[in-house]
């Protein structure tokens, strides 16, 4: 890796810098400045005008003035939808995170324990959902839980029930939604990190008299530990802000924020306030995600001394 | 041994359970696809006429066409893009600002869209203001974002590729007198085609789904796909969307075959080569 350091590889000094500069660059316009803006316009007041928000700073016979308003804060904070919105959505985000654990362990357990050639394949099949439409996807479930839907026509006619339930529009809807379409992204770190575990571990275990439901309690599952949280995480904060999902399959009293923010931007036009909206969820989010970032640098940067 | 056995064979009982969950919704999609009744939960007998309606819906192809190109321009810059932040992420020492290109990097993995997109629309009317660019939003503005979030996605494929690849190689070349640069094109690149072949398959299909970014960054003149999908669901369900979502299916279902296949095939041959040279040694 350190190779000498020729004279020749100072003009190439140039070329490392441009691959670091470039992408850098890219995120640093397109991703990070975007949400110092997005904080910047939550301290300004809706306007009709184009862009639809007063400016921060207005010029005054050459001195610049300050136009800060906190009024987009403490209206999140005083009224009870914006509150109750954040609380939903960490609620359904934490169960749904919790529901996709408890399919997907399992799951990701028989993939990394199958042999090899078998294992591809059925890695591929927990795949190749994702990279079918997200929005079809949970179109589907429309037609199955819909009062007059298979599910029901199913289910009356086992005789099971003889009403149809009423699952759509509703927030079990919603996680079923999540729990589907969320699924992989729990699945996969859990693999990953489950086909890494040295079986002999287990036979350790086993050969000390342990039962396997204790060698796994006490063995597989502390180890997996990261696997865990890399997936809870991929599931649990996207969720918080989901849109389609609550929009699809909830009803109206289906609370989630990012719908709310999304009413905020585009029915009522009022920027600021969806800027807030957008901020106040960043903060709450900001811990699951650093921990997420631990998890994920210490994956991609582990080989590298 | 008897009760791993039945431990082994509860979880892939669970496993079954799991994938028929994963599938069963979408092979109901694909038959009501085929079903001759207007009602999606009714079976009528089998026509392909929705198929047909679908392909005479002008609106409907102009939105795939757009989505198409979109993904196609989205995924060839995100591998660029993608491929230059692994090589960094996993090939170059530590420089100041490391912890915060990476914290770029990881970030846009988990942001909820509705942030992304709302971020970026300000970002977009920002830089009207100020220099006067990106005031016609519509397919550039859906452009930069989607690049911007596919690249993360690329990032994690290539660099989870290029720590696991065999640095001997790489170092022999350099030894050799290759330069930086020719061992990247003349090594590194074959080595990690593959990973560059499936990073450029997701960027397509992340950026060919996407409707929350993609409603906050375009313009009145640009629909996608996936926005026309879902003001047509508002109105309601239409077995026109069913013919449609299992042609996305079925397409999607062939180019991961087709990735899946070529990978398979490359690593054999990877392996068999590896043990030649381990016999002739």
């Amino acid at each position: 890796m350190n190779a000498v350091v020729k004279p020749r590889s100072a003009r190439l000094l140039g070329s490392r810098w441009l691959v670091i500069a470039v992408p850098y660059l890219w995120l640093l316009v397109f991703f990070a400045i975007p949400l110092a803006i997005a904080f910047k316009i939550s301290f300004s007041q809706a306007a009709i005008a184009m862009p639809p928000y007063t400016p921060i700073v207005n010029w005054v016979d050459g001195h610049p003035s300050l136009d800060i308003h906190l009024k987009n804060y403490l209206y999140l904070v005083n009224d009870s939808l914006y509150v109750n919105a954040y609380l939903s959505s960490i609620k359904i985000a934490v169960i749904s995170t919790i529901l996709c654990l408890l399919i997907g362990y399992p799951m990701a357990y028989a993939i990394a324990r199958m042999p090899a050639a078998t294992r591809n394949i059925a890695l591929m099949l927990v795949i190749l959902p994702s990279w079918t439409s997200f929005l079809i996807r949970i179109y589907a479930w429309i037609g199955i839980l819909k009062n007059n839907g298979l599910l029901n026509n199913f289910l009356l006619w086992t005789g099971l029930i003889d009403q149809p339930l009423a699952i759509m529009h509703t927030p079990v809807a919603v996680y079923i939604g999540i729990v589907y379409a969320y699924l992989p992204f729990m699945v996969l770190p859990l693999y990953a990190n489950l086909v890494k575990l040295d079986l002999r571990l287990l036979e350790a275990a086993s050969d000390l008299g342990a039962k396997p439901w204790k060698a796994f309690l006490k063995v597989t599952l502390p180890l997996s530990k990261s696997g865990i949280i890399a997936g809870s995480m991929l599931v649990m904060i996207p969720v918080v802000g989901e849109f389609v999902i609550p929009e699809m399959l909830g009803g109206p009293d289906t609370l989630m924020i990012g719908r709310i923010l999304w009413q905020e931007f585009f029915n009522n036009r009022d920027w600021p306030v969806a800027s807030a909206v957008s901020i106040v969820m960043l903060l709450l989010l900001i811990i699951p995600i650093m921990i997420f970032h631990r998890a994920q640098s210490r994956e991609m940067e582990g080989r590298l001394a | 041994m008897s009760q791993n056995a039945k431990a082994s064979r509860f979880s892939l009982i669970l496993l079954a359970l799991g994938f028929l969950f994963l599938y069963l919704p979408i092979l109901i999609l694909i038959v009501y696809s085929f079903n001759e009744s207007k009602l999606v939960t009714v079976w009528a007998g089998f026509s392909t006429k929705w198929y047909a309606e679908l392909f005479k819906d002008q609106q409907m192809i102009d939105a795939a066409v757009v989505s198409l190109k979109l993904a196609f321009a989205t995924a060839c810059a995100a591998v660029v893009l993608g491929t230059m932040a692994a090589m960094v992420m996993t090939r170059f020492r530590s420089f100041r600002g490391k912890t915060l290109f990476s914290a770029l990097i990881t970030a846009p993995l988990v942001m909820p869209e509705v942030i992304t997109g709302l971020s970026m629309l300000l970002l977009f009317v920002s830089f009207a203001d100020w220099f006067g660019i990106f005031e016609q939003r519509g397919v550039a503005t859906m452009w930069v974002a989607h690049v911007t979030f596919t690249m993360a996605f690329v990032t994690v494929i290539i660099s989870s590729r290029l720590s696991e690849l065999d640095r001997s190689l790489e170092e022999a070349a350099m030894d050799l007198g290759a330069n930086r640069l020719k061992v990247f094109f003349v090594i590194t690149l074959p080595i990690i085609a593959p990973a560059l072949l499936s990073g450029w398959l997701m960027a397509f299909t992340l950026s060919l789904d996407d409707l929350v970014i993609s409603s906050f960054t375009s313009g009145p003149s640009s629909t996608t796909l996936p926005m026309k999908i879902f003001s047509s669901v508002r109105m309601g369900v239409s077995p026109k969307i069913n013919a449609l979502a299992s042609l996305m299916i079925m397409l999607v279902s062939l180019a991961a075959l087709v990735a899946w296949w070529s990978m398979w095939r490359s690593e054999k041959r990877r392996q068999r080569d590896m043990q030649l040279a381990l016999q002739q040694n």
